[in-house]
């Protein structure tokens, strides 16, 4: 498998929505801890190490 | 402050010291700590007549080293001395983690079934020695000379001329071979100007031995951020002698000298175990740690063993352990090229194998010192966010470091393997260490690993022959059959080196597999016994020393 860069969330807007909102009562560590924790579920998740490796870079890119 | 009684071994001068004349010894060990007793005793049973110098005449002050792994347990077994060291060490099973004020989770070190030895023993230093300098002094082969401090190395073409003080003046000996097993000090290591390069962590810890009467139960406990001493690790673990090992990390700002005094510990201490819980301090220490390694094990006649040749964090009790089996790797060899059976490049092998080994435990010891310590507050969130989920979901348990404990490293790439051709599935792969099991021997049980020779062992799994050795040039390797020689009646054997009948194995010396086959073919065996043994075996070449 590959990392899938094509639209691929049924809802784009609700997702994003959902996201944003779940943070909006978090301060700025409380959030950053909350995103950790996230990374590490959707990474568990996915759990092909090449897929998770192809996502780290292309985040590290992306990023400058 | 110890209630530990230091034994005086009792220096005596020698009898070349004494006659003024200059002795060349076969081997020479420099360091009397566990590396060094290891390394007199593998020698010395491989034949080799054996002198340990060491600048002290007691064992190790304070206690260092703590915990000893399975693998190290069975080399210990192989030199007869393992079961006094299990039977005065702790033997523990359950780990329990903690973050802040939480039990993130716990794992159980269940001891692998059928196997002779705990997966881990804690013992101190001290009694460990001790042990290991009884065994080395009931060895005639083994002279132990305490009050010998080495004070200058100089390097020929084949011997080592080393100039000695010691109560009575200056001496000078020569070696045809050095082991120097002297510490992550090493004077050896500057003598001969090697190179020990890595990564030095800005932090410091705190190691405190306390006698506790309150019945703690014997797991290891390790606290990331705890509320008696926010912000920083602390390990607990028993050792013998109701004696408890406290690890207090402090961070690189800590003064050294003001934490080790009783007057910042205690406080430390009582903080941790409660107002109530009665203690006293045997043992107070500061240290700092550095992940680094030698750029050769060998550097011409002198051999580097133990933390001589590589430095690890504590975590994961990668030290002792690596430095027992750096040894395990070397006496065969070395006794080897002694005997005139193989060339000295076989002993370049040893860096070989052994320098992967201590890369191998430096990424380890590395990553754990990198989980434990988070050098960006980013790696603290990440750090945080596993042991909080921990406490919840099993899947970031596994991501939990808190030091992954010391096992074999295979020799993967090694030249000394013969390639596997895949024709068993599962097992012993070439380059591994041999896996035991419970056999039987004329109906009486007993243990694989007991089954092995001094040198080449083949295990035949079936099989009709009345032959009980192989030869292959100056090397002989013993035979065993198994339904011949020994019995496996439950099977068990067979399963873990995936074995049916026919498969064959052969094993190097020091129980690792040198190659394995489908069925039992001479030549291929008596090739790969000269490949393991450092011979060119593409030419077929008679080897000359």
């Amino acid at each position: 498998m590959t990392l899938n860069l094509s639209p691929n969330i049924a809802d784009p807007d609700d997702f994003y929505a959902e996201l944003i909102d779940s943070q909006r009562d978090l301060d700025e560590e409380q959030a950053l801890r909350m995103n950790a924790r996230l990374i590490l579920l959707l990474a568990n998740h996915i759990g092909d190490r090449k897929v998770l490796t192809e996502a780290i870079g292309c985040a590290r890119a992306s990023g400058g | 402050m110890t209630s530990y009684i230091y034994p005086k071994f009792g220096y005596r001068r020698s009898q070349e010291q004494a006659d003024h004349v200059v002795k060349r010894h076969p081997i020479v060990v420099v360091g009397a700590g566990p590396v060094g007793l290891t390394a007199a005793l593998d020698c010395a049973a491989r034949g080799q007549p054996v002198v340990v110098l060491d600048d002290n005449d007691t064992v190790s002050i304070g206690s260092r080293a703590v915990c000893y792994a399975k693998r190290p347990l069975e080399i210990w077994n192989r030199l007869g001395c393992a079961v006094p060291m299990v039977e005065r060490g702790v033997s523990w099973n359950v780990g329990r983690v903690f973050f802040r004020d939480q039990l993130s989770y716990q794992f159980d070190l269940l001891p692998e079934a059928e196997h002779q030895w705990p997966a881990m023993i804690n013992l101190q230093q001290y009694h460990l020695e001790e042990i290991l300098v009884a065994q080395c002094r009931a060895n005639p082969l083994i002279e132990l000379r305490w009050k010998h401090r080495l004070i200058s190395l100089k390097q020929a073409a084949d011997h080592a001329t080393l100039v000695v003080e010691t109560p009575d003046g200056i001496f000078t000996m020569e070696a045809q071979w050095v082991i120097a097993c002297d510490g992550a000090n090493s004077d050896v290591r500057k003598m001969v100007g090697a190179e020990f390069t890595g990564q030095f962590f800005q932090d410091r810890f705190l190691i405190a031995d306390v006698a506790m009467k309150a019945d703690f139960p014997t797991e290891r406990w390790f606290w990331f951020d705890p509320p008696f001493h926010r912000g920083q690790s602390v390990l607990l673990h028993r050792q013998a002698d109701k004696i408890w090992r406290i690890d207090f990390q402090l961070g690189w700002d800590a003064d050294p000298d003001e934490e080790k005094k009783p007057e910042r510990v205690i406080p430390r201490i009582r903080a941790m175990l409660g107002e109530d819980t009665e203690f006293a301090l045997e043992w107070v220490s500061i240290y700092q740690f550095a992940c680094r390694r030698i750029d050769n094990f060998r550097q011409g006649r002198v051999l580097f063993a133990g933390d001589a040749a590589h430095q690890v964090s504590p975590f994961g009790a990668r030290g002792a352990n690596t430095g027992v089996q750096d040894i395990d790797n070397l006496a065969w060899k070395l006794a080897m090229v002694l005997r005139g059976e193989a060339s000295e490049a076989l002993l370049d092998t040893y860096h070989e194998e052994r320098a992967y080994a201590a890369d191998d435990n430096i990424l380890n010891s590395t990553r754990a010192t990198d989980f434990i310590t988070p050098k960006t507050k980013p790696s603290r969130y990440f750090r945080d966010a596993v042991l909080e989920l921990a406490r919840h979901h099993g899947f970031a348990r596994p991501l939990v470091n808190s030091g992954r404990l010391s096992t074999p490293t295979p020799y993967v790439t090694s030249a000394l393997n013969t390639p596997d051709d895949n024709a068993i599935a599962g097992g012993v792969p070439p380059g591994t260490n041999a896996v035991d099991a419970s056999i039987t021997v004329n109906g009486r049980p007993g243990w694989f690993l007991h089954c092995l020779g001094d040198g080449f062992t083949v295990v035949a799994f079936g099989g009709e022959t009345d032959r009980t050795e192989i030869a292959a040039g100056p090397l002989a390797a013993k035979l065993i059959v198994v339904g011949r020689d020994i019995e496996d009646p439950t099977g068990l054997l067979a399963e873990r080196y995936g074995a049916s009948p026919g498969t064959t194995y052969l094993f190097r010396p020091d129980q690792y597999v040198a190659a394995r086959w489908a069925g039992f073919d001479e030549a291929e065996i008596t090739d790969a016994m000269l490949r393991a043994s450092g011979h060119d075996t593409a030419g077929r070449t008679e080897l000359a020393a």
